[in-house]
């Protein structure tokens, strides 16, 4: 086995999401350089729900994403810097604007069942020269079936890698597999995973992906990402060379980089607690976490009945305004 | 009293609601749908209950004017700039339901009657009808500094238009926030929704004000506007009591609508069309005024 794997770091971008959206440019800087050093090949900068995600709904940005994603580029000799776009979100205008600035890459990212909205937006991808990658999120909420026909249209508009998201850490490594395999079946662009952590499953799920014909993989250090987070880079390093995988990367410059940068800008742990367990087992998105801790706690609920009715009501990204109606209907049930 | 002849360019979700509305207005009377797809079911529709079609869009359209009075454009901000410079050149008012805006902004809650007399006026967005009422309301209390709203639609309830201008409609919003809703700076957002059974049009609206407190009176015009829409979208209702945190004011409402077309989930659609016809009726009275007064 010697087949070589594409790791794609989240820590500054799924990451914004656990730190409220506060990354500075020295910390972004810092992680940068870090990331570059080791020789991670791809790692993504933006606010956590994209280029122009900066909003009262989802929080505002301490620090304008573009101003990360220059310090990230200028740091970046080696790696390429990707930013994420969800369509309805980030327009092209945003695009353009991190492209013209150093981005190499982009996610352009849509729920599981929506990929005809980005059409445009792959499009100008590839029109810029950059690596042009589809995220169908919320992967848990479909069947295959319907998660290889929305591919089938990212690819088309010329996507050049498509990704299944577990978006709310909800997948198990079986179906996992059926999602990889059937898009490595019909697509002939690269396939990618990016898995969450809330039923202790993102590493497990990262394997049955890659065993399944993934060769994009996602992962953020110390898992600082929304919900409980992703995989945990440096430990997903180790283990993939331990099953005989090539990643290119220095694991102990990567270790030192979680530890030195990432570790001291934490704001809570990346635990499975209570509530991030309660992502993954209702099937909710992973950034809702730390609005409904907050919500819970000014409604005087539990933050788990929130999670478990978002659940039910079957909402999708971004949905964040929802949270607020759910904790009011609970204090008044 | 004679009603004003009207034209429905665009025979996908809004225009064929559009058509069902415009049989109800006391002064405007439905006369053509025109689409490009001879299949499509706005144009069976419209065939079926009496209605000229015509199936070669404007093209065909050019050589019926004497068909229309009025023209609503349901197609896409792409095509739109071609239709409407045919039918002003000919002396058409034109109503503008794509996000294109060639002309100027209209909600009708907040400035219904102030661009009666231009050949073309702007419906914003499903969106923008449905917040920027709400954002004037706090407005008239105390500056909005910043407005940003997040619409919440049902996925059955986007047509192929709705899908390839989805930046538009976050460009075109944000801009209407800010020249109508009255907020120094806007920003908007849309998601779609897949859940079965469809959701109903949610929109949340996040406001940051120039000063604290004054929350009496905000929730109170609130209120009034919410029953100035509800006479002519009568499921639009506030669904969550607004939240107050320092400078910050969040309104979460739904938008049920009439199911004229589209099942009551797609408020999106009602609210649009109904705001449009609230203005097709406007000028038209206009134009009946003026011409009697020309008598």
């Amino acid at each position: 086995m010697s087949q070589s794997l594409n790791i794609l770091d989240v820590s500054l971008r799924d990451g914004s999401h656990s730190v409220r959206h506060s990354f500075t440019v020295e910390q972004v800087r810092a992680a940068a350089k870090g990331l570059n050093a080791a020789g991670v090949r791809y790692f993504e900068v933006t606010h956590g729900d994209g280029l122009g995600g900066s909003s009262l709904q989802y929080g505002l940005s301490k620090v304008d994403e573009l101003k990360l994603i220059e310090a990230a580029v200028e740091e970046a000799t080696f790696s390429e810097v990707s930013v994420l776009l969800i369509p309805g979100i980030g327009t092209k205008q945003d695009l353009q604007a991190a492209a013209s600035i150093g981005a190499k890459m982009v996610r352009v990212a849509t729920h599981v069942t929506e990929a005809d909205v980005a059409a445009q937006h792959i499009g100008l991808g590839r029109e810029l020269g950059l690596k042009t990658v589809g995220f169908l999120m919320m992967a848990h909420m479909t069947p295959v079936e319907k998660i290889v026909e929305q591919a089938k249209l990212f690819e088309s508009y010329g996507a050049e890698v498509v990704y299944v998201t577990d978006s709310a850490g909800a997948l198990l490594p079986h179906e996992v597999t059926a999602r990889v395999a059937a898009l490595k079946d019909t697509l002939q662009c690269d396939i990618g995973f990016h898995a969450h952590n809330n039923l202790s499953m993102a590493l497990a799920n990262t394997i049955a992906a890659i065993e399944a014909g993934a060769n994009y993989i996602d992962g953020s250090l110390r898992a600082l990402g929304a919900g409980a987070g992703n995989t945990q880079t440096e430990v997903m390093v180790a283990v993939l060379e331990k099953l005989g995988y090539q990643t290119g990367i220095d694991l102990y410059k990567l270790m030192d980089v979680a530890n030195e940068v990432i570790a001291p800008l934490m704001q809570q742990p990346q635990e499975i607690s209570g509530s991030s367990l309660v992502l993954g087992y209702a099937g909710v998105y992973s950034s809702f976490l730390l609005h409904a801790q907050k919500a819970a706690q000014q409604f005087g609920v539990d933050e788990r009945d929130i999670l478990m009715e978002l659940g039910q009501r079957k909402t999708v990204g971004g949905q964040e305004d929802l949270i607020y109606e759910v904790a009011q209907q609970l204090v008044k049930a | 009293m004679t009603k004003l002849k009207v034209g429905i360019i665009g025979s996908g979700n809004i225009g064929t609601d559009l058509m069902y509305k415009i049989e109800r207005s006391p002064v405007l009377e439905m006369s053509v749908m025109v689409g490009i797809d001879p299949t499509s079911d706005g144009l069976k529709r419209a065939k079926d209950r009496g209605y000229k079609i015509i199936t070669n869009g404007i093209d065909g359209l050019a050589k019926r004017l004497d068909l229309v009075d009025i023209v609503y454009d349901a197609t896409s901000a792409y095509a739109h700039q071609k239709n409407s410079d045919v039918l002003t050149a000919a002396g058409k008012k034109v109503i503008d339901l794509t996000p294109a805006a060639i002309g100027p902004f209209t909600v009708p809650p907040v400035n219904l009657k102030e661009h009666l007399e231009k050949s073309n006026v702007n419906m914003v967005t499903c969106g923008g009808q449905a917040t920027i009422p709400i954002i004037h309301a706090i407005n008239r209390i105390v500056q909005v500094e910043y407005a940003e709203i997040v619409a919440t639609i049902a996925s059955k309830s986007a047509g192929p238009g709705t899908r390839a201008n989805i930046d538009e409609f976050t460009s075109t919003t944000s801009k209407a926030i800010e020249v109508v809703g009255g907020a120094k700076k806007g920003k908007a957002i849309i998601l779609l929704n897949p859940a079965e059974p469809p959701i109903i049009m949610r929109d949340a609206v996040h406001a940051l004000v120039e000063e604290e407190g004054h929350e009496e009176a905000i929730r109170n015009s609130i209120q009034n506007m919410v029953v100035e829409v509800q006479s002519y979208v009568p499921g639009y209702t506030v669904k969550v009591d607004p939240i107050f945190e320092g400078k910050r004011v969040s309104v979460f409402l739904e938008v049920n609508g009439a199911a004229d077309y589209l099942p009551a989930y797609a408020g999106n659609l009602d609210i649009m069309t109904a705001a449009a016809v609230q203005v097709g009726n406007e000028m038209a009275r206009h134009f009946m005024r003026e011409k009697e007064a020309a008598k």
